[in-house]
């Protein structure tokens, strides 16, 4: 059966970070549960940390960006597979 | 002593700001650069340049052994920080002094007195500076606050332990008031932070954020260079600023002044630094905090004393005397600045990165304009979203308000986002013109 996919996107030019600080653990791993409000990465751009929600509810599929790597407006950085585990 | 070469530990419009100072003087510089400003004009208005690591600030601006190794590689004799970046790390002032490079700043123990904020609210204190009054601790019960209450004065405001952004914050008025917001504001500071303790603040009615520009050298000698009105603001971050304040007297400028220059004798405070108050509307002053830096907003006093503050800085760490003394201070006219930031005032002020693909630049007389963009420069998201500082000299306010508009006008930016046309909507303002402004006044700007 063919999966829906919600694909996250960043809003904003800038860093793409896994962790909400650099000596916390990544916020979600691939073939985590996930729910619209849980924060899944956070994008850094000219200093102002922008909280990146999932938006659905599903697992996280996969991750497309390396942590601290720069990513443009609207880069793909996640893929949530739709519906629960 | 005299530096024969200055290190600029920093990037943008202050890196090109203390180069071209030092150019005047006759002093090489050095530049240092991340990948993402290789091709800047602080660069290329350097004498030297040290590429010192990758974009994110952590990997080069902030990188200190990078930076100290580029000052021996380049034999440089001293380390001009800038704001921002290492101007404040008491660790990398003494790291500069330990490798035999002159730190252009206060000594390394000054800025970690200074930057200990309980500990310099004890200091002064002890002095009987003013500060906000406040409880100590942290207010358990009902009866404690209403003493704390008692103690500091009404109107009192009540704050989250656990955390900021206004949750757990309930002002009151009178005791009536503070009995009945204890329990919602801990119920709510529970529920946001897990922490339902609060402590109480003396609540500051239409503050104004008015600062003091200090020089200290070596020898003790201090002088104020009067006010900086910054009041203009959006959540905490200075847009735009003014010299001197419409509302400070010279009763006050003279109070505020020698306030500031207790202050910077009590830390032993060298170089150029600032002092900042909060005023209230009966003019009761309340100490904030020290900036042991030169700081963004410095152009406006430069504007109104004919001095170089840049140039005061590298003769003061250079051993030289101050050479002024209070009655060589003398202000004239009016400067105001307009922070031009890559953030869209349509979108909440998101950052606003991506290349510009042209500018028009204002000029004519009275205008000053401190930036590093140029036609197809790009803006990258890896530093502040500064991109220049457009100031205006007149006369007087009114003059320098409508010089503003006018240099505003002229200022066109495409490609990016930029606060410029939030500012001509601000300056048409009648509260802003009359100079009827306090720190609330952008978040209430849209029921004017």
């Amino acid at each position: 059966m063919e999966k829906n996919i919600h694909t996250i996107i960043s809003p904003v030019m800038g860093t793409f970070y896994r962790s909400s600080s650099p000596d916390a653990l990544p916020l979600v791993e691939p073939g985590q549960s996930v729910k619209p409000e849980d924060v899944v990465c956070m994008i850094e751009s000219m200093k102002i940390f922008t909280e990146i929600r999932c938006g659905q509810t599903g697992v996280v599929k996969k991750i497309l960006v390396k942590n601290e790597e720069p990513v443009m407006k609207n880069q793909a950085l996640m893929e949530i597979a739709l519906g629960e585990k | 002593m005299t530096f024969k070469k200055i290190l600029v530990a920093n990037r943008g419009e202050i890196a090109l700001r203390i180069i071209r100072t030092c150019r005047e003087m006759g002093i090489r510089t050095v530049a240092v650069y991340s990948d993402a400003d290789m091709d800047s004009l602080p660069v290329k208005q350097a004498d030297e340049a040290v590429h010192i690591g990758p974009a994110l600030s952590r990997r080069s601006y902030l990188n200190q052994d990078a930076v100290i190794a580029a000052a021996r590689e380049t034999r440089s004799d001293a380390v001009h920080p800038g704001y921002g970046f290492l101007s404040e790390s008491a660790s990398f002032a003494q790291a500069c002094q330990d490798s035999g490079f002159a730190f252009i700043g206060p000594s390394a123990r000054t800025i970690a007195r200074a930057g200990d904020k309980s500990a310099a609210r004890q200091t002064l204190m002890a002095l009987g500076i003013p500060v906000i009054p406040g409880s100590d601790d942290v207010i358990a019960t009902p009866a404690a606050a209403c003493d704390a209450a008692d103690q500091v004065g009404y109107p009192v405001i009540l704050k989250a332990a656990g955390g900021g952004g206004g949750r757990g914050m309930r002002i009151a008025r009178n005791r009536q008031d503070l009995l009945a917001a204890f329990s919602v504001a801990s119920a709510e500071a529970g529920a946001a932070f897990g922490n339902p303790a609060l402590y109480l603040e003396k609540y500051i009615e239409k503050p104004r954020h008015i600062e003091i520009q200090i020089l200290g050298d070596q020898f003790g000698n201090y002088v104020h260079l009067g006010e900086r009105e910054c009041s203009i603001q959006m959540r905490y971050q200075k847009l735009i600023e003014e010299a001197p304040s419409s509302f400070v007297d010279e009763a006050l400028r003279e109070q505020l002044g020698s306030t500031a220059i207790r202050i910077a004798r009590a830390f032993d405070y060298t170089n150029a630094g600032t002092m900042e108050f909060l005023v209230d509307k009966d003019k009761n002053h309340y100490f904030m905090e020290v900036n042991a830096r030169v700081q963004v907003e410095h152009p406006v006093t430069e504007l109104i004393t004919g001095l170089d503050i840049v140039r005061k800085q590298i003769d003061i760490a250079a051993g030289k005397k101050l050479g002024l003394v209070q009655a060589d201070i003398l202000l004239n006219g009016w400067a105001m600045e307009c922070r031009i930031n890559a953030s869209d005032p349509t979108d909440n002020f998101m950052p606003s990165p991506g290349e510009i693909t042209s500018v028009i630049f204002p000029g004519g007389h009275g205008v000053r304009l401190d930036t590093h963009i140029h036609d197809r420069y790009m803006v990258t998201p890896f530093y502040d979203s500064l991109i220049g500082k457009l100031c205006v000299w007149a006369p007087d306010r009114l003059q320098a308000v409508r010089r503003m508009k006018r240099a505003l006008d002229e200022f066109e930016i495409t490609g990016i986002a930029t606060t410029i046309d939030f500012y001509k909507k601000v300056f048409e303002t009648k509260q802003f013109q009359d100079g009827n402004i306090d720190t609330h006044f952008l978040e209430q700007m849209d029921n004017f």
